[in-house]
């Protein structure tokens, strides 16, 4: 018998199917990923998702419209105050109510704070899965700040129900304005340092550059919103594009991924525009608290929330997209259905497409920089 | 920008029997359409250039309750007949303008077009609306439970009448 | 109260009961999984961080059950997480510890009544040391779990330890 030469020809190859999580240090949570290889190279990615499913919308059903607001929370647990107002502001339009000018206010100063707060996360713990741990503890330093204005206000440092529909449950503590504008003036050169540590840095822009790359034709069919969204070229905040709250009265700008270090829509392109993003917010914070008048904070607030018959679908800009409620009322005390567009979730289904032809190593880069909260996920 | 009887309009004298009508659901208006036609309406409304509809904002699937309410001799109770809705936000990213469209199916045989041919991130929006609810989409590329273990065979949680189990795998379910 | 019972005069020569240095090695270096369930997840990340500083109680998140002796569950314990949860508690080695972090874990917390895929408590599943309670628990309330989670190894017997 002739012994045949094993050449890359004739060898027998099988594609190998390799599960990743739900235990897993770098999927941000309990997300399952089972990923197929040809070799190093992925072939396909399908997420399992499931494994925070905390029943929410079954809640909405049972709940009154102001009972609702702590689960809420509980939703997306990075950006809490943002999830609030998103709410606040859905219940709001269904029932027709304005409200003060100086919860606008505060909304909005709360709700910028959220964001740098979530996108501190995102960036660290970005940077704890490419494998740089310094960025991680900067970043949660002045997270922490953050999280102690919070606490002054409302008593909680990351779940707060202090945004309800109609106002905010009471007025900011005296010292708040003067330790915000504190906080600022400290936050601004940290942007810069963190810059200089991990955004510039030779091995970062090697693990992220040029991977995982999303053309905007498939990121607007997939849905992908928010930062992502942003990154692969198209202006569309929704702070300015379906104005909600007093958006329309600051001046910022809306960055957009260029390809800094390689294509646009890249997993850099989408770290670094969280970069910028928060020194937009940064802007538009210092334009807040300077204009914020005086004012009652709970006057609008609704003795009894009762809606009539009719449903509505409102979406706010929260730090990882378009959170949309979609809410039926039936005209009773508790909301028919509620049902929530968590961008989390739309964004996460792009990850099959993101990391086919990539190496394994490339998956943890590509799924840290979409930046999900597991919770929004599976709610 | 379209309003939404504009569009009405138009999808009517193309379709004329597929399109019910328009319900106002205070501050939302809803285009109603039968269930084996919102695959083509979809199509359609994505790639006619003065529509344009190329962003899928929502799909949710809800219980409508509507049928008769029967009461179980344990306290429960259960609805018969009835519909469950597939309720599309849609809106177009060139021209601003938004839509809601809607399916109604009847509980007993809650069959409809999948339409993740047209929008992509329909998929996951049908699976979990199949999940919670138990609509099925005819052509969905996977349609198996999202949330929900795989092997949950207790029903469907979002229904009005779902009734918890008492155990799942040998652990105890309720408080 | 230290380990040492006597010190002689002379330097390098401490008395202490094998048990007592037992435990007190494993009470100074408990490496926990690095596992986060949910929104009490941010703040056990947040008790590991810069702020409050795990560290210096000796407790590193290591990424394998295979290497930790103690497991914080911290967060919302779904049915459907509940038997991996079990088979990483199962992974590893003996002696382990469990610290439930959070009304979640302790019992179900604000979805005990209508959450018809949480599990009402993961003591349903594994076994509990401590349970730190607080929805979610503030950092300083983990510290203390963990302090006293110490002070329970810090009074483990050798010759009785039976493990579950
Ligand atoms: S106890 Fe509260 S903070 Fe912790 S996981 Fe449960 S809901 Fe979240």
């Amino acid at each position: 018998m002739i012994e045949m030469e094993t050449t890359s020809t004739n060898l027998r190859t099988q594609e190998m199917v390799l599960n990743m999580g739900p235990q897993h240090p770098s999927t941000h949570g309990v997300l399952r990923l089972e990923i197929e290889l040809d070799g190093e190279l992925i072939v396909d990615v399908r997420p399992h998702v499931g494994y925070l499913h905390r029943c929410f919308e079954k809640h909405c059903e049972a709940m009154t419209y102001p009972q609702i607001v702590p689960y809420v929370d509980r939703m997306d647990y990075l950006a809490a105050m943002y999830s609030e107002i998103g709410y606040a502001v859905a219940v709001e339009r269904l029932l027709g109510i304005e409200v003060p000018e100086r919860v606008e206010y505060i909304r909005i100063i709360m709700g910028e704070l959220q964001r740098i707060a979530s996108h501190l996360v995102a960036v660290g713990t970005y940077g704890l899965d490419i494998g740089a741990f310094t960025p991680f503890l900067y970043c949660f330093r002045d997270r922490e700040k953050i999280l102690t204005l919070f606490e002054m206000t409302c008593g909680a440092r990351l779940l707060y129900n202090y945004i309800w529909p109609g106002g905010v449950s009471h007025d900011l503590p005296p010292d708040f304005i003067r330790m915000t504008k504190e906080f600022l003036t400290e936050f601004k050169p940290t942007i810069v340092e963190l810059n200089n540590l991990l955004s510039y840095n030779k091995i970062f822009i090697e693990r992220t550059a040029n991977v995982g790359i999303l053309p905007l034709e498939t990121a607007i069919n997939y849905g992908v919103t928010g930062p992502n969204l942003r990154a692969s070229g198209l202006k569309w905040d929704l702070r300015r594009d379906d104005p909600y709250s007093i958006y329309d009265r600051f001046d910022f700008e809306i960055p957009v991924g260029k390809g800094w270090h390689g294509t646009v829509g890249d997993c850099w392109d989408r770290y670094y525009l969280r970069m910028i993003e928060m020194e937009q917010s940064v802007r538009i914070l210092e334009q807040a608290i300077e204009q914020i008048p005086e004012g009652d904070v709970t006057s609008a607030i609704p003795k009894r929330i009762k809606p009539v018959e009719g449903q509505i679908y409102t979406r706010v800009e929260n730090p990882r997209g378009e959170l949309g409620y979609f809410i039926v009322s039936k005209g009773g005390l508790q909301p028919h259905r509620v049902k929530v567009r968590a961008p989390s979730f739309v964004n996460l289904e792009i990850l099959g497409e993101l990391c086919k032809g990539h190496l394994v190593a490339d998956v943890v880069a590509i799924l840290g920089s979409i930046d999900i909260v597991l919770g929004e996920v599976d709610r | 920008m379209k309003t939404t009887e504009e569009i009405f309009e138009v999808l009517k004298n193309r379709y004329s029997e597929d399109i019910i009508g328009i319900t106002n659901m205070p501050p939302e208006k809803i285009i109603d359409v039968k269930p084996d036609a919102i695959f083509k309406v979809s199509a359609f409304l994505i790639n006619d250039p003065d529509l344009d509809f190329d962003n899928l904002m929502i799909l949710s699937g809800l219980d409508d309750a509507n049928g008769t309410k029967t009461n179980q001799p344990d306290g429960s109770f259960e609805f018969v007949g009835g519909t469950l809705s597939v309720v599309y936000h849609i809106e177009s990213t060139k021209h601003r303008h938004k839509l809601v469209l809607r399916v109604s199916v009847p509980k007993e045989n809650p069959v409809t077009e999948s339409v993740v041919k047209v929008w992509a991130c329909a998929d996951w929006h049908e699976r979990e609306a199949y999940d919670m609810v138990g609509v099925i989409f005819n052509n969905h590329p996977n349609l198996i439970r999202i949330l929900m273990p795989y092997d949950w065979d207790a029903g469907y949680p979002l229904r009005k009448d779902y009734k918890n189990p008492e155990f799942y795998q040998g652990m105890k379910v309720p408080y | 109260m230290g380990i040492l019972d006597k010190e002689f005069s002379q330097e390098n020569i401490v008395i202490t009961k094998f048990e007592d240095l037992m435990n007190w090695s494993r009470l100074s270096s408990l490496w926990q999984v690095g596992f986060g369930l949910a929104c009490c997840a941010i703040e056990m990340m947040a008790t590991s961080a810069s702020h409050y500083d795990f560290d210096r109680f000796g407790v590193i998140p290591r990424p394998s059950p295979r290497q930790s002796d103690l497991i914080i569950i911290s967060g919302t314990v779904t049915l459907k997480m509940a038997l991996r949860i079990k088979r990483l508690y199962e992974q590893m080695p003996d002696p382990k510890y469990v610290i439930s972090m959070g009304s979640c874990s302790n019992c179900g917390g604000p979805y005990w009544e209508h959450g018809y895929h949480v599990l009402k408590g993961v003591d349903r599943v594994v076994p509990v040391d401590v349970y730190v309670p607080g929805c979610p628990p503030r950092p300083e309330a983990l510290l203390e779990g963990l302090l006293k989670l110490q002070e329970k190894i810090r009074n483990e017997s050798l010759v009785k330890k039976v493990t579950a």
